[in-house]
């Protein structure tokens, strides 16, 4: 039968370790959106290497399994001398991998605003960097906000592979729940729709957000 | 080194085929499946097909694949759907992709000129000619990247089939990874073996795009 009785018991539980979500997620956002910035003024820059450089790291983070990312950066690292603690290694290849999606969608944003606006910047003495932050960087982020919102909740999703690093967020505690209860569509129905509560407020807050700045 | 692939290559080469299994058949499945659910969704009754397919849609989107599997898997038992770890990999992709192709499926019928249905239907097309004839080929141009981009997607998904024993690339290399204590080949063949697989797709989809765009470069 199915039993609400263990979802109730094991929610303290679950939420605890939603924590971890949580964090991953946020901090592989924030790393993910300025990384991602760079690598996009690195892929329409004038410098070829630099855009080559760009291209190379987008297609080998898009093209590679973050499940295998991670084990690269907590399995290999240590073999050349780099010793990362988990939960830094789970961050930085969330962050890495989500700095690769978001410069895409940035470069597509920037594409779309009307070449003019830099080119005005320019003419009136805006320095490159000016130009970038006060300019293209604020509109970018205006236009590409769906599709970033859609990457954030992709990155809720993904944190769940970093159980192979031995973090205990949602994924990782209801499998030891589960085991240790034996009800496991109880539990990892509970996870589903933890994620998918995370989930809803991510979009919610994005379509706000939407409709504040287009207004 | 070269002994270790000697002896660990055979099993890495199932993998990889495995890998390559479950992925045609996931995306296959989950093309076939998204498409039904939205002429369902198109031609069918608003209240009793629409809202369960927004809510499917919703549900599958909101939560990770890995999350799916193991419900699937170790949750189906308990409602009577006893599956083989292959099956229930397949399965869930399937399921996983439809939700998707679904919806891409859906702006892509959105973005057909309404006059060229109404023209169709107009000089007394079937519906379903006009879906097959006119509708699914107008429909590809602006929807081939995004379908082609989200089988790059499932691609690497099916990593994930090894957290429930597929014994697919992953798992054989973890195999190897535990057996041997080298960590540095087996993540190395891992990741080569995804980059020139996802770079095959990727080069195959924009040929095909070219295909289905190649009347609109010809008049420009």
């Amino acid at each position: 039968m199915f039993s609400f009785q263990t979802i109730v018991e094991n929610l303290p539980t679950l939420l605890g370790a939603a924590r971890y979500t949580l964090l991953i997620s946020v901090l592989g956002c924030a790393q993910g959106l300025i990384l991602g910035a760079l690598l996009c003024a690195a892929a329409l820059s004038k410098r070829t290497a630099l855009r080559r450089a760009a291209g190379l790291y987008v297609s080998f983070f898009r093209g590679v399994p973050l499940l295998i990312q991670l084990l690269v950066a907590y399995y290999l690292l240590p073999v050349v001398g780099i010793n990362v603690p988990p939960l830094a290694a789970a961050v930085l290849t969330v962050g890495l991998c989500a700095a690769a999606y978001l410069s895409e969608v940035l470069r597509g944003s920037i594409n779309a605003i009307p070449k003019g606006q830099a080119e005005a910047a320019l003419a009136i003495g805006m320095s490159p960097g000016d130009l970038w932050v006060r300019v293209l960087l604020p509109q970018a982020l205006k236009i590409g906000l769906p599709a970033i919102v859609n990457e954030l909740i992709l990155l809720v999703k993904a944190s769940s592979l970093v159980t192979v690093v031995g973090i205990v967020e949602i994924t990782r505690m209801s499998q030891s729940i589960a085991s240790s209860t034996y009800r496991y569509l109880e539990i990892y129905l509970a996870a589903a729709f933890l994620y998918l509560a995370i989930n809803l407020v991510i979009a919610a807050a994005g379509r706000l957000l939407e409709r504040r700045l287009t207004v | 080194m070269l002994e270790m692939l000697h002896r660990y290559g055979p099993d890495l080469l199932t993998g990889f085929g495995l890998t390559l299994l479950t992925w045609v058949l996931g995306t296959v499945g989950g093309l076939v499946l998204g498409f039904f659910l939205e002429m369902a969704r198109r031609f069918g009754p608003r209240f009793w097909i629409g809202w369960p397919i927004r809510a499917y849609v919703e549900f599958i989107r909101g939560t990770p694949f890995l999350v799916q599997l193991f419900v699937l898997y170790y949750g189906g038992p308990l409602i009577g759907l006893r599956l083989d770890a292959l099956p229930a990999g397949v399965l869930g992709l399937s399921l996983y992709g439809a939700a998707y192709f679904t919806e891409i499926l859906r702006a892509g019928f959105d973005a057909v000129p309404k006059g060229q249905i109404e023209a169709a239907r107009a000089i007394g097309l079937p519906g379903r000619t006009i879906v097959w004839r006119i509708m699914l080929p107008v429909m590809m141009v602006s929807a081939l990247p995004a379908l082609v981009n989200f089988a790059i997607i499932l691609t690497k998904e099916t990593v994930i089939l090894s957290m429930i024993t597929v014994p697919e690339i992953m798992f054989q290399t973890q195999t190897m990874m535990s057996e041997t204590f080298a960590f540095v080949l087996p993540i190395l063949i891992l990741a080569l073996f995804f980059w020139g697989f996802v770079e095959v797709i990727s080069r195959f989809g924009r040929r095909l795009e070219r295909r289905f765009t190649h009347y609109l470069l010809e008049e420009s």
